[in-house]
Formats: C-alpha cells, sequence, structure tokens
C-alpha cells in the first residue's frame, strides 16, 4: 500500500527535480545547470507571488484554527454542540471549487451583498468597479479557504477530542473555579493540539499551493506561485518546461520552510503557554469569545447559505441586472442546454469516482484487517501515507505526468485513475482507521469459537458491523476524487476531463448561468455520494437498533 | 471446596501431571505458562473433567483473562504460550481458534448486532445441520427451551440484559462446543438475574456433561460453581 502512495510522490518528485537543474534528455536536456532557476528568478512577478502565497498560507491556516478553538471552546459539553457539528458536517463534502465560485457570486462588486444594499444604501445603478475577487493580496481566496478548512479542522477536532478525554479534564479545571474558555485553553488545548498537528500542517501546505480555488479567487497579476507554475506548465513552448520544474521545486521549498516555520512557531507558543498556565488565572476572555463564536457560526452558516442560493438563482435566471435582488424571470432553460452536453461529462466523472473509492477501500480494508490477523502493532512507517497531503501537488504532479506520458498512461481513465488514487487513499485510511481499529475485538473471537472461519468472521459479521463506516470513508473517497482538479488536469491532458477540470475552465469569464450550472453538479456529486453512505445501512438494517450506533 | 493456589507457591504445580497417559477426557492444562517478553505471567497445571466447572479467580492483572485467551487461540501475539492444553486426550495449543471446539462466553453478550436472535443462533449452529428447515427447527427448539419462544425474528436489540444474556448462551452451546469457557460472564447482571443466569448455565454444563472454566471476581459465583478454585497471583515485579 505504501508503494501506491510513496512511489507516484517519490517518482514525481524526481521527475521534477531533475529538470529543474536542466537534466531531461527527452527535451534536450543531457547536463546539469542552473539556467532553469536564472531563468525563473528573473520573472518579474516572482517575488509578489511567493509573497501572496505565503499570505494566504499562513492567514489560512491561523484564521482557520483560531476560529476552530474558538467554537470549540465556547461549544464544548453544550448543548449546541451537536447543532454547530450538524451545520458544519456537511461541508466537508462541498468542492472547494463550487465554494469558492458561490462565494465569489456573493462578494464580487455585482454580488447579492451589493444587491441587497443597493441602490437604497450605496445609491449604486451599476456594479461599483472594485476589485473584490481575485483581489492582489488574495484576501478573498484566503477567506475562501478559511470557509473550507474550518469544517475540515472542526471534524478533526471532534475525533481527537476522545481520544484526550477532553469532557473530564474540562470539567475537573471547571470544578477548580476556571471559567469555560481558560479551562479549555488551559487543560484541554495542549493535549489536542498534538493530535491536530498533522491536520493543521495539511491545511498550511495546501493553502500555500491550492491551485483550483486559487483560478476562481486568487489574484491574477501575478497569481500565487502555485498557479505561476501551472501556467508555465501549460505553456506550449515546451523549453519553458526546465523553468517549470524550477519553479515548482521552489514550491516545494516554500511548504518545506513554511512548515518549519510553523513548527517553531508552535514552540514559541508552548513556551509562553507553560509560563501562562500556572498562573492561576480563571478568566480569559469569556465574554468576547460568548459573543464570538455564535456569530462566526452564524457568518460561516450564512456566507456558505448565500453562496449555495446564489449558485442556485443563477442557474435558473433568465434575465438578472444589477441592483436587483431576485432575476426577473426564472429558467430551465440553463439546465436543460448544459445537462445535454455535460451527461457523458458527469458520468465520466461518477464513475471514475466510484472505481477509484473502491479501489481505495479495498485497499485499506485489505491492510487493516491484515493487521488483525497479524496482530502487527501499528507501524509508524504508515505515516508515510499522510505524504501525499504535505507535499504540493504542483511540486510532483507535472512530473508524475511527465511519466505517464512515457508510459503511455496520459489521458486515459486508468492514469487519471491512479493519480486519483494517491490522493484518495490517505482520506479513505484515515475515515476507515480509527472505527475498524476500535472495534471489539471479542466480536470476532466469537465468531471463530462459534466455529467460523477468519474469512466468514470477516464476511458475515465485521463487513457488515462496519457497514457505515466503511459506505461513509468511500463516500470521502469519491468526493476527493470528483475535486480532483490538478490531477486530472495534468495527468487526463485535457483528453481527460470531468466535471471539475470542466467547472475551474469556465473561472475565465464564462455565463454566470452556466458557472452556476457547473458548480452545482459538482457539489450535488459528493452529496450524493454522503447521502448513499448513510441511507443505504439504514435500509438494509432498518430493524436492527444496535447498529445504529456501532 | 477446594482451593489450589497460584503457581509460585507450590511446587508441583509445574511438573508434568501425566508421566505416562494423558486422560481422553475433560479439559487439560499442562504446565501452561503464558509468556511476556519471555517472562512468565503464571503456569498451571490441572484438569477439568466433563461436568466439573472449576472456577479461576485472581485480581486484574492476575492473567486470568489470558489464561482463557490462551486456551480459545484468541491471545494477542505479544504473549507467547508454553506447555500444553489437552481437549479430550488432544493438544489443541497448536489449532486455529476455530477448529479448537472450545466455546467462550463474556461479560458482554456480543450478539451480533446485525442479525436476529434467530440469526445469531444460526451462525452458531454447525453447517453439518443441513437444510433450511431443519436448522430453523433446532433454533426454535433452543428457544423454547430457554423460555424464549417467539423470539426468534426480533432485533436483539430490543430484549432485555437477562434475555440477551440467555440467547449468547444458547448461540454458544448450538456451537457444540467440547469445553466451555465462562469470562465473567455475570457481573454486569444485577443481583437477582445474576443467580438465575447463573444457576442455568451451570445446569446446561452439567447436563451436557462439558469441562468448564470460570474466571469471576465473585466468591459467590465461585461458590455455586461447587468445583475447585485456582487462585491467580498477579506475577510479582523483580
Amino acid at each position: 500500500m505504501l508503494a501506491v502512495l510513496v512511489l507516484p510522490v517519490l517518482a514525481g518528485l524526481s521527475a521534477t527535480l531533475l529538470p529543474a537543474f536542466g537534466y531531461w534528455p527527452a527535451l534536450g536536456g543531457t547536463h546539469f545547470t542552473l539556467e532553469p532557476w536564472r531563468l525563473l528568478l528573473a520573472l518579474p512577478s516572482l517575488r509578489r507571488s511567493i509573497g501572496v502565497s505565503l499570505f494566504v498560507g499562513f492567514t489560512t491556516t491561523a484564521l482557520s484554527l483560531g476560529v476552530v478553538t474558538l467554537l470549540v471552546a465556547a461549544f464544548l459539553s453544550t448543548r449546541s454542540f451537536a447543532l454547530v457539528r450538524r451545520l458544519l458536517s456537511p461541508l466537508l463534502s462541498v468542492p472547494y471549487v463550487a465554494l469558492a465560485f458561490g462565494l465569489a457570486f456573493v462578494m464580487a462588486p455585482s454580488g447579492l451583498i451589493f444587491r441587497l444594499f443597493s441602490p437604497w444604501a450605496t445609491g449604486l445603478e451599476r456594479p461599483p468597479d472594485l476589485l473584490i475577487i481575485n483581489d492582489p493580496f488574495g484576501l478573498s481566496l484566503a477567506g475562501g479557504l478559511v470557509l473550507k478548512e474550518i469544517p475540515f479542522l472542526f471534524l478533526m477536532t471532534l475525533a481527537a477530542l476522545p481520544q484526550v478525554d477532553a469532557a473530564r479534564a474540562f470539567t475537573s479545571a471547571r470544578t477548580l473555579g476556571y471559567r469555560r474558555v481558560a479551562a479549555f485553553a488551559k487543560v484541554v488545548m495542549p493535549r489536542l493540539y498534538p493530535h491536530l498537528r498533522f491536520p493543521v500542517l495539511a491545511v498550511l501546505a495546501y493553502g500555500l499551493s491550492v491551485v483550483d480555488a486559487a483560478l476562481v479567487l486568487g489574484p491574477s497579476t501575478p497569481p500565487t506561485l502555485a498557479v505561476q507554475v501551472l501556467r508555465l506548465a501549460q505553456d506550449p513552448d515546451l523549453a519553458l518546461h526546465f523553468e517549470e520544474s524550477a519553479a515548482a521545486v521552489l514550491q516545494l521549498g516554500l511548504v518545506i520552510s513554511a512548515i518549519g516555520v510553523w513548527l517553531v512557531l508552535e514552540r514559541f507558543a508552548a513556551l509562553l503557554w507553560r509560563q501562562w498556565v500556572v498562573m492561576g488565572a480563571r478568566h480569559c476572555g469569556e465574554a468576547w469569545v460568548r459573543v464570538m463564536a455564535p456569530l462566526f457560526a452564524i457568518v460561516l452558516a450564512g456566507l456558505v447559505a448565500l453562496a449555495f442560493s446564489s449558485l442556485m438563482l443563477w442557474s435558473v435566471a433568465a434575465s438578472w441586472r444589477f441592483p436587483e435582488v431576485w432575476p426577473r424571470a426564472l429558467t430551465l432553460e440553463t439546465w436543460r442546454r448544459e445537462l445535454a452536453g455535460a451527461l457523458p461529462l458527469l458520468c465520466r466523472t461518477l464513475l471514475l469516482g466510484v472505481g477509484v473509492a473502491a479501489t481505495a477501500l479495498v485497499i485499506t480494508i485489505l491492510c487493516l484487517e491484515n493487521e488483525v490477523r497479524r496482530g502487527v502493532p501499528r507501524a509508524s512507517t504508515l505515516n508515510l501515507i499522510y505524504i501525499p497531503l504535505l507535499v504540493p501537488q504542483v511540486a510532483f504532479l507535472t512530473g508524475t505526468a511527465s511519466l505517464m506520458i512515457a508510459m503511455h498512461l496520459d489521458g486515459n481513465a486508468i492514469g487519471v485513475g491512479l493519480a486519483h488514487l494517491v490522493f484518495v487513499l490517505p482520506y479513505v485510511f484515515m475515515s476507515l482507521s480509527a472505527p475498524w481499529r476500535a472495534y471489539d475485538p471479542r466480536y470476532r473471537a466469537t465468531a471463530l469459537l462459534l466455529g467460523a472461519s477468519p474469512w466468514r468472521a470477516f464476511w458475515a459479521v465485521r463487513l457488515p458491523m462496519l457497514s457505515r463506516a466503511i459506505l461513509i470513508a468511500g463516500a470521502l473517497g469519491f468526493a476527493i476524487s470528483v475535486s480532483q482538479y490538478l490531477a486530472t488536469l495534468l495527468v487526463g491532458g485535457g483528453r481527460f476531463t470531468t466535471v471539475t477540470t470542466e467547472a475551474v475552465g469556465l473561472a475565465a469569464g464564462a455565463d454566470r448561468r452556466v458557472i452556476g450550472v457547473f458548480a452545482l453538479i459538482q457539489a450535488i456529486l459528493p452529496f450524493l455520494g454522503f447521502a448513499v453512505a448513510l441511507l443505504v445501512p439504514g435500509l438494509l438494517f432498518r430493524n436492527r437498533r444496535g447498529l445504529r450506533d456501532a | 471446596m477446594a482451593v489450589l493456589s497460584s503457581p509460585s507457591s507450590s511446587e508441583n504445580m509445574s511438573e508434568p501431571l501425566f508421566s505416562n497417559k494423558p486422560p481422553d477426557q475433560g479439559l487439560t492444562l499442562d504446565r501452561l505458562a503464558v509468556l511476556l517478553n519471555g517472562r512468565a505471567l503464571f503456569r498451571l497445571s490441572f484438569s477439568a473433567e466433563p461436568g466439573e466447572i472449576v472456577t479461576v479467580m485472581g485480581p486484574s492483572g492476575s492473567g486470568k483473562s489470558s489464561l482463557l485467551a490462551a486456551i480459545c487461540g484468541t491471545l494477542d501475539p505479544v504473549f507467547e504460550i508454553a506447555g500444553h492444553i489437552l481437549l479430550e486426550g488432544c493438544r489443541i495449543e497448536a489449532k486455529p481458534p476455530e477448529l479448537r471446539r472450545v466455546g467462550i462466553l463474556f461479560q458482554d453478550d456480543l450478539l451480533f448486532p446485525h442479525l436476529s436472535v434467530a440469526g445469531n443462533l444460526a451462525f452458531g449452529l454447525p453447517a453439518e445441520v443441513k437444510g433450511k428447515a431443519a436448522r430453523r427447527a433446532r433454533v426454535e427448539r433452543a428457544l423454547s427451551a430457554a423460555d424464549l419462544e417467539g423470539f426468534a425474528d426480533r432485533d436483539p436489540a430490543t430484549l432485555s440484559g437477562g434475555q440477551r444474556a440467555r440467547v449468547s448462551l444458547l448461540r454458544v452451546l448450538l456451537s457444540e462446543p467440547r469445553a466451555l469457557l465462562l469470562d465473567e460472564p455475570f457481573s454486569k447482571l444485577d443481583t437477582a438475574l445474576r443467580a438465575r443466569f447463573r444457576a442455568f448455565v451451570f445446569q446446561e454444563v452439567r447436563k451436557r456433561a462439558l469441562p468448564a472454566l470460570l474466571a469471576t471476581h465473585d466468591y459467590a459465583d465461585a461458590k455455586a460453581a461447587g468445583g475447585r478454585v485456582i487462585v491467580l497471583e498477579p506475577p510479582s515485579i523483580p
């Protein structure tokens, strides 16, 4: 299994590193040289690109971690906690691109917010000439990413809370007189953070190297570094391949150093915290947090709701002039027209996603069952499976794509599926390993001692009992596959397209109605996946109450 | 009730019990030891006759559960075992759990939540009982013998604790084990239920002449079992 994950990354990285130093015989580079770097560093916009990337990466990470901490501190062990969780969980399945488009429709100068206040408050009859979306500092990009990373970090926190025995530590601190936020910051957070470190670093790496959302919301002149790499990669001038590889290596270096900086900052924070925790203060911005946390939750949920309603409205709008809050006429014409053309695309995306998710499930289940049978203690080498989540996609996918071209795997479902698998597998493994390992081993022992073979204990007892967890892991894998942009684009070579590559392609100024339709299609697919995962076990085992919380 | 004590205090426990011929009945442990990093948690030799319930007592950490898991073959691979386990004269310590014909009842009933009561029982029934109707008849018969008539198609989650405990015992018995291990199966039941269920289990063990091993904390259980008592002591830390 490790081979599936690490090999493509390593192979891709080396296929990026070599041309970055001038070596790639297929393109005439037969000796090592620093020429690509000279060309790259001569790019006038490079510094700005790096600056914007760093700003977006760190802002996104700090803001989403901050808001999640705030939400958990304010709501832990309250009745509203379940509500917050229910509000945020479905967001996890929303693809970045669909959310980014929705957000653009809300925030843009001609978007829903300006319409709501025009002309009565602003006096505007025409959209103002403001660069809100695609702003040069990447603020809107960071905003869009934060919206998507908050649910991710929040759900990771939910998974970690029971492992650190948070509820009891929290209660005992409160019985010592610590107020809610102080208690959380002093006794829960320090034990929680080590469990969140990896997800936080993944958010940082993603924010620094995201491409699809950056194409929709990010600055364009100059773009973020990752988008710059992609532009070079797509340039028909093959000589630019060396320069592009150098840029990809630079992107990798950027992520590695950013992770290093973050880890150092972590140490400093821990140092300060250690001084503060024993000072005995029982308060820590209680009132402020209590007001801000619900406000954040409402703003978040509101923005997402607005984003999706704008997508929906645009997809059925016949004509919708600027200050009008509601389209003048509604029509299904756009859907009818686009759906007819998009149907093969939709089927391809669906089949690919199902195939990749199923493959990832089989591999994951075999690994986990092997762990059970051999009683292998969890190998720490398994942590390597998370590498594809940390290494920036642009840094190795261009290399992977060159190798796929060499093996004639580019542009078809197998090549694209393999590239998707690299990113799908870690998530499927992450999602399924916790319930699998938490499964009471005595069920297996009981089945064996009743005379069942190990395979029967697996098929007839373990799989049905874990069916819900398995299907949810599969749905997550499907959602990840559907949302893959860069892997599809680079390995598919423009000949294998999915709903997502098509949707991102529309970012460069297509009709908003068409964007609405495609963004919704892209968002509906993962949603359907999760709906199936939640409904099927309920139907299969509808008279089995004991499975509901299993 | 005869109290045997644990390994360290009595030397003869680690001597081979049978110099010439092992008994061809019951469950016999012959210098059985569970080792962790080469150190034995205990070393035991004794034999449970058909229909006899031998009680194993000892504080938590003394290795009661490891002893039962060693006999079942479900011991965590960090442990090793030494010595022999004989069931009806055959060594079983190298066999996989599903071929040992040793049944076990745990603290929890562990009924499979995705199967009905009848499904759980049929899971235990050997495949040699052929035909849907014949299998169903066996299941129905077992249920009515335990005052559970009409429960076949129920969801196990809708049963009371006592009913679930009984179904769990029926499931083990239908799998026709040649020995029964009881891993504190009464400790989660309330007092009234506990005595009744215990009597039911012991009655079935004696009726079927199964050698049985009961791990428990409770002297009342040991007394009701009426057999020998083995006390395991936690391994001393050097």
